[in-house]
């Protein structure tokens, strides 16, 4: 009601282009800012709350049957001394820091290539490359884990018919095959994001780059590369919170192999401490940790980022 | 490495200004190679999908992977529909639900509050721009376990609304859909229709929406490939197979698949049932999801 009025003084056009509007926008934004608060500041307060209270069960009760009280930071610091907890945020560091760049360095690669006017196939080419995507990741980690296991997979199978005893389900090599399935899943939309940003450079700009003599290769490097570096930091953002929060696919592994452990990743910690141990409030602390963790990471890669494009 | 090659093609170009740059054999043979290699590891799980779920179970184990064996398709097909009462399509049903529908809703919930920041002042703009920058930062797993908790606390758990409505909040959707507004929406044209008459609800469901068709088709694609992926929440809130989506009742009969003989051909050729509808879509509409995760990219 009052709005009408306030952009009114601010300037007469925006008052005629809010005119008669009064409660119009509220009406406009309603059912999110609805939905925004039930499913996301709520379940957020609820376990702010919740991580800072601790239930002691008297019998198999699930919500009542139990007496909970205050208990500070108790919650936090059981979880941050939780070996196995901090083992999981190890893991997925450790996952990162390989499969990240890994992956990343294929979409380049591919979004290079398919971006060059001198290939041919790039249109199909790309879709081989994206059609992973369109397979949800847990299906994809199904189909991957029956081409891991030695009795169906033909290619365990061809390996060890060749010489090598492949086993992609030992301990040591678990985390890989997981790496794998991400990797297989997630190249193509990186890919095409950045063919998309390759596709945006000013063609005057390649156009110089070949007259003052600069092959294919050193056009990409010195050239290509740099003027897409905000998309390429904007793949490697999500990512990095993408793996960070991994969770279907080991969990679908989990299934075939007792290597992948319960609480192999935080999330799957998580999961484990709320649904099996029946610990709603260290779930929850847990839940907050990694909130608090992905937050940082994503704030000081944005961080890098605009450092980057500044320089 | 970079130097070498990039001094002979330069003396190449200078050769021939005109034209397409043309690459020397050996980098067309390394980028063939290279492409040949990626498209197999790309295809292959993929072929092998669709050969074994051609098999019967004891086939399964007993002949090479990338060979046939006795066409068991239909039998299995067959299995696979009939498996205690037909849950498998119920399954496909629900995911329907929980994607098609969800995605819908996404988008016309997220396009109705972009476009308001975008168009209108009014006051608690500014707060909710920064609630919902702050919650671009909030993963979505990370919430899954707070929000079980409070549909324990509301009676929604076990509840297909359980998994339907967290997933309409899409803080991303809304930023996209007000750089889209921003970026495609002429003010001009939005006066002309309140000057002939056209009611606000009006001008954005026959003139804005329609404006917004890119950034739109890059909201409903992602939101789409969110809920359809979505396996953790539905963990945590359903307890009745009966209300699984697909990928969580594949999940579960590829654990009892060690013990219940028969299960894991039925995993197989209901993965296959499952991502064949999902691959030919993306296949026939390449040409949306180009432009829509191009502008997604470019935007930011």
């Amino acid at each position: 009601m009052s709005s009408a009025a306030d952009t009114g003084r601010r300037s007469p056009r925006t008052r005629s282009s809010s005119s008669g509007s009064g409660v119009t926008p509220y009406v406009f934004i309603l059912p999110f800012v609805i939905l925004f608060a039930a499913f996301l500041v709520a379940p957020l307060v609820v376990a702010i709350v919740n991580s800072l209270f601790a239930t002691q069960h008297s019998g198999l009760g699930f919500s009542g049957g139990g007496t909970t009280s205050f208990v500070w930071f108790k919650n936090y610091v059981t979880a941050l001394t939780d070996a196995g907890f901090i083992r999981g945020f190890g893991r997925v560091l450790l996952f990162g820091i390989v499969q990240v760049p890994v992956m990343l360095g294929l979409a380049l690669l591919f979004a290079l290539i398919t971006d060059s006017a001198s290939i041919k196939f790039t249109k199909s080419f790309q879709l081989a490359v994206f059609l992973p995507y369109a397979v949800p990741g847990v299906v994809a980690a199904l189909i991957w884990g029956f081409l891991y296991q030695p009795g169906v997979s033909p290619i365990v199978q061809g390996l060890r018919g060749i010489g090598i005893p492949a086993n992609f389900l030992t301990p040591g090599t678990v985390l890989w095959a997981i790496a794998n399935v991400s990797t297989w899943g997630y190249v193509g939309v990186n890919m095409i994001i950045m063919y998309g940003a390759l596709q945006a450079i000013p063609k005057d700009v390649l156009e110089a780059a070949r007259i003052d003599g600069a092959g294919a290769l050193r056009t990409a490097f010195s050239i290509k590369i740099p003027l897409i570096a905000p998309s390429i930091l904007l793949t490697c953002l999500f990512s990095i919170i993408g793996t960070i929060q991994l969770f279907n696919e080991p969990q679908v592994l989990r299934t075939i192999t007792s290597n992948v452990t319960a609480n192999f990743t935080p999330n799957m910690a998580i999961y484990q401490t709320t649904m099996s141990s029946n610990d709603l409030n260290l779930g929850s602390a847990m839940a907050i940790v990694l909130g608090i963790v992905t937050f940082i990471l994503s704030i000081g890669v944005s961080r890098m980022s605009t450092r980057g494009a500044g320089a | 490495m970079t130097a070498i090659p990039a001094r002979k093609t330069g003396r190449r170009t200078t050769e021939k200004t005109v034209g397409v740059e043309q690459a020397p054999l050996w980098s067309k043979v390394v980028i063939a190679v290279i492409m040949v290699l990626a498209t197999l590891y790309f295809i292959i799980p993929v072929v092998w999908l669709i050969i074994a779920a051609t098999k019967s179970s004891g086939d399964l184990y007993s002949t090479p992977g990338f060979s046939f064996a006795h066409w068991s398709l239909f039998d299995n097909l067959g299995s696979l529909a009939s498996y205690r009462g037909g849950i498998f399509w119920r399954w496909i049903l629900n995911s329907a639900v929980y994607s098609v529908l969800g995605a819908f809703l996404t988008t016309v919930i997220s396009a109705l509050c972009g476009y308001a920041l975008a168009v209108y002042e009014f006051r608690g703009k500014r707060t909710l721009m920064t609630a919902l920058l702050i919650s671009l930062l909030v993963p979505t797993t990370v919430l899954a376990q707070p929000i079980f908790l409070l549909l324990v606390h509301i009676g929604l758990n076990n509840n297909m609304l359980g998994v339907l409505l967290p997933s309409l909040v899409y803080p991303f959707g809304v930023m996209l859909s007000y750089t889209t507004t921003m970026s495609s929406v002429p003010k001009e044209m939005l006066e002309a229709a309140r000057i002939d008459g056209a009611g606000e609800f009006r001008t954005f469901f026959t003139i804005a929406w329609r404006l917004m068709s890119t950034g739109l088709t890059t909201v409903i694609l992602f939101s789409f490939v969110a809920s359809w992926n979505s396996f953790l929440l539905p963990l945590f809130v359903l307890d009745d197979p009966q209300l699984y989506p697909v990928t969580l009742g594949l999940v579960d009969w590829s654990q009892q698949s060690t013990s219940v003989a028969g299960l894991g051909t039925l995993t197989i050729i209901g993965s296959l049932v499952t991502v064949v509808p999902i691959v030919l879509a993306f296949a026939v509409l390449q040409r949306f999801w180009r432009s829509g995760l191009t502008a997604g990219g470019v935007k930011f």
